[in-house]
């Protein structure tokens, strides 16, 4: 690994620094092409291993085991010669694979034969009333400050939603010495008997055990209360508490800090704005892209890995990175091919690590009205403050479609450009107009896709494309 | 909003926000050192003027946006503590320079 080169042309761009993006970049940086591999935050790790190589925990158990697993990925990277850009947010990729990045305020575009799009996920947009107050943040947000700066919630600390992230949070914190008041498990009934017939499969894999142990942990010490149907954070300049209901019993809890989470998904921004196309995903609920076995999308050139080609964990991740590292080596040095593992080993790998998926999923499909709100003043579009109440109004006066809400609305257009907003619009209208998600659509979304000043943008260094199409003779 | 955990592989810089001087642990993020500062870091939006704290911390709310060494918006999640930035908490909408 060296120090951030001026790179303006590689063989291989992998973007995004988590499983996916280490294994390929590894990969294909050990089969001779070079390699960039470009992350947004300063260190390699993604936000599974966030922080794995300058953590600041002296005590490894506290983050668990499943954490350090993420180092020998690290060192394979580390070791395989590839280049490494921290703090490179990417903000445009076109099809002729022309990659504009930012780094500490200054641009540049490099011109790559692949990319490896290995973006991953992000959490599903939680909209409950009051999610935007001051105080509230997200399970992954508590996560990332505590891997990253060894920080714990200060105060009281109410943890609501479902998946297996929350409990692993859960454990860490207990281990950090931390407490908290309760977690208010939304995951419904009728998906534990749902998710009954999958059982068999699931309990074979690796996640099976360990999921089964941390929950105990965190039962041992912590008050839960399942089948939670209706959230409500309340208070004035921050939350002060939140109400709940089962069933028909509401309550309400005082606390400092809430944290929700509902799961994962892939995020989509750049590969939807690059031009791949994506398809609803039933199973999963969210939109991923449209690839082939190797994780290829239709654009020649641009695959996609780990957990933005639809969610799988950290382990299929790495073995999908190694798979679309495969077919890049196999279409830019086919005479190396026999020097890399065999595409059969890669792809009993991911079989195994996929092992178990399809229960997680349907155990931890979200609520319907967990995805679409209910109540009309929880806000939908948190930059632009547009509430759930003023979407299914703009629908009724015609509004067809999330591009045309953002003439209504505004919707959508704020600097998230739709990160936070997106899935929760698309439900919204599909489930006001009785049409499918697919018909509905999501945001046209557009380069670039992470904001940068106009400044920056005149002051890249014209190349002679560019100055060709300006200058005439 | 945050409290620090014991650990030792803290090296520990200075910034400042609006004016007051905070410790930050070297190589963590802006907002994670607003967070553990314990000052009222939040911000106001340009379109309500209502109070919002950082949300996602992976770069994808926007919620954490800050101005730091006199550049507006930037995404405090995303930015590295350096010794000796200044941050200054947004209020509003952002005056165009
Ligand atoms: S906290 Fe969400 S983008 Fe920074």
């Amino acid at each position: 690994m060296s120090a951030a080169p001026e790179i303006e042309h590689v063989d291989i761009l992998v973007i995004g620094a988590g499983p996916a993006g280490l294994a390929a970049a590894a990969s294909t940086a050990s089969a001779g092409l070079t390699t960039l591999l470009v992350d947004e935050n300063a260190s390699p790790g993604g936000q599974i291993y966030r922080r794995i190589t300058r953590s600041p925990f002296v005590d490894a158990a506290i983050l668990g085991d499943d954490y350090w697993e993420g180092r020998p990925l690290v060192a394979d990277f580390e070791a395989s010669g590839a280049a490494f850009c921290g703090e490179t947010q990417v903000w445009s990729l076109d099809a002729t694979r022309r990659v504009g990045m930012s780094h500490k305020g200054r641009s540049r575009f490099v011109q790559a034969e692949r990319v490896i799009i290995a973006t991953g996920a992000q959490e599903r947009p939680f909209p409950i009333p009051g999610w935007t107050l001051p105080g509230v943040m997200s399970v992954g947000a508590a996560q990332t400050v505590l891997k990253a700066s060894a920080l714990v919630p200060d105060g009281r600390l109410v943890i609501a939603g479902q998946g297996p992230l929350i409990w692993l949070y859960a454990a860490q914190h207990l281990r950090a010495g931390g407490t908290i008041e309760a977690i208010l498990d939304t995951t419904p009934r009728a998906n534990y008997l749902a998710a009954l017939p999958l059982l068999p499969q699931f309990i074979g894999s690796r996640y099976a055990l360990k999921g089964a142990r941390l929950m105990r942990e965190v039962a041992r010490k912590t008050r839960i209360v399942r089948h939670v149907d209706a959230l409500r954070a309340e208070g004035e300049d921050r939350v002060s508490a939140i109400r709940y209901r089962v069933g028909k019993k509401e309550s309400r809890i005082e606390t400092d800090i809430l944290l929700l989470h509902q799961g994962v998904i892939p995020h989509v921004n750049l590969a939807m704005a690059a031009g791949v196309a994506h398809r609803w995903d039933e199973r999963q609920a969210c939109f991923a892209p449209v690839l082939d076995p190797f994780g290829q999308s239709a654009i020649d050139g641009i695959a996609i890995a780990g957990d933005g080609a639809g969610i799988g964990g950290a382990e299929a991740a790495a073995e999908r990175g190694r798979l679309a590292a495969w077919a890049a080596i196999k279409a830019l040095r086919p005479q190396v091919e026999d020097k890399v593992p065999p595409v059969e080993e890669i792809l009993k790998a991911l079989a195994g690590a996929e092992k178990g998926r399809a229960f997680l999923d349907r155990l931890f499909l979200p609520r319907k009205q967990f995805r679409v709100p209910v109540e009309d003043d929880t806000i939908v579009c948190r930059c632009e403050e547009v509430t759930a109440g003023a979407i299914r109004q703009a629908i009724k006066i015609g509004a067809a479609g999330p591009n045309q809400l953002k003439a209504y609305l505004r919707c959508g257009m704020g600097p998230c450009q739709g990160r936070l907003c997106g899935l929760t619009v698309t439900e919204l209208i599909a489930a006001e107009r009785a049409i499918s998600q697919d018909e509905t659509g999501y945001y046209r979304l557009r380069m670039p896709v992470k904001p940068i000043t106009l400044g920056e943008l005149a002051a890249i260094e014209p190349d002679a494309r560019a100055v060709s199409a300006v200058v005439r003779e | 909003m945050f409290r620090r955990i014991a650990s030792a592989n803290a090296e520990m810089v200075m910034i400042e926000v609006d004016g007051v001087p905070v410790t930050a642990r070297r190589g963590e993020s802006v907002a994670a050192a607003l967070l553990a500062s314990g000052l009222s870091i939040a911000r106001e939006t340009p379109v309500g003027g209502v109070p919002r704290t950082p949300y996602c911390m992976m770069g994808v709310c926007f919620d954490c946006l800050v101005t730091i060494d006199g550049i507006g918006s930037r995404q405090g999640c995303l930015v590295s503590v350096e010794d000796g930035m200044r941050v200054s908490i947004q209020k509003g909408r952002r005056a165009l320079a």
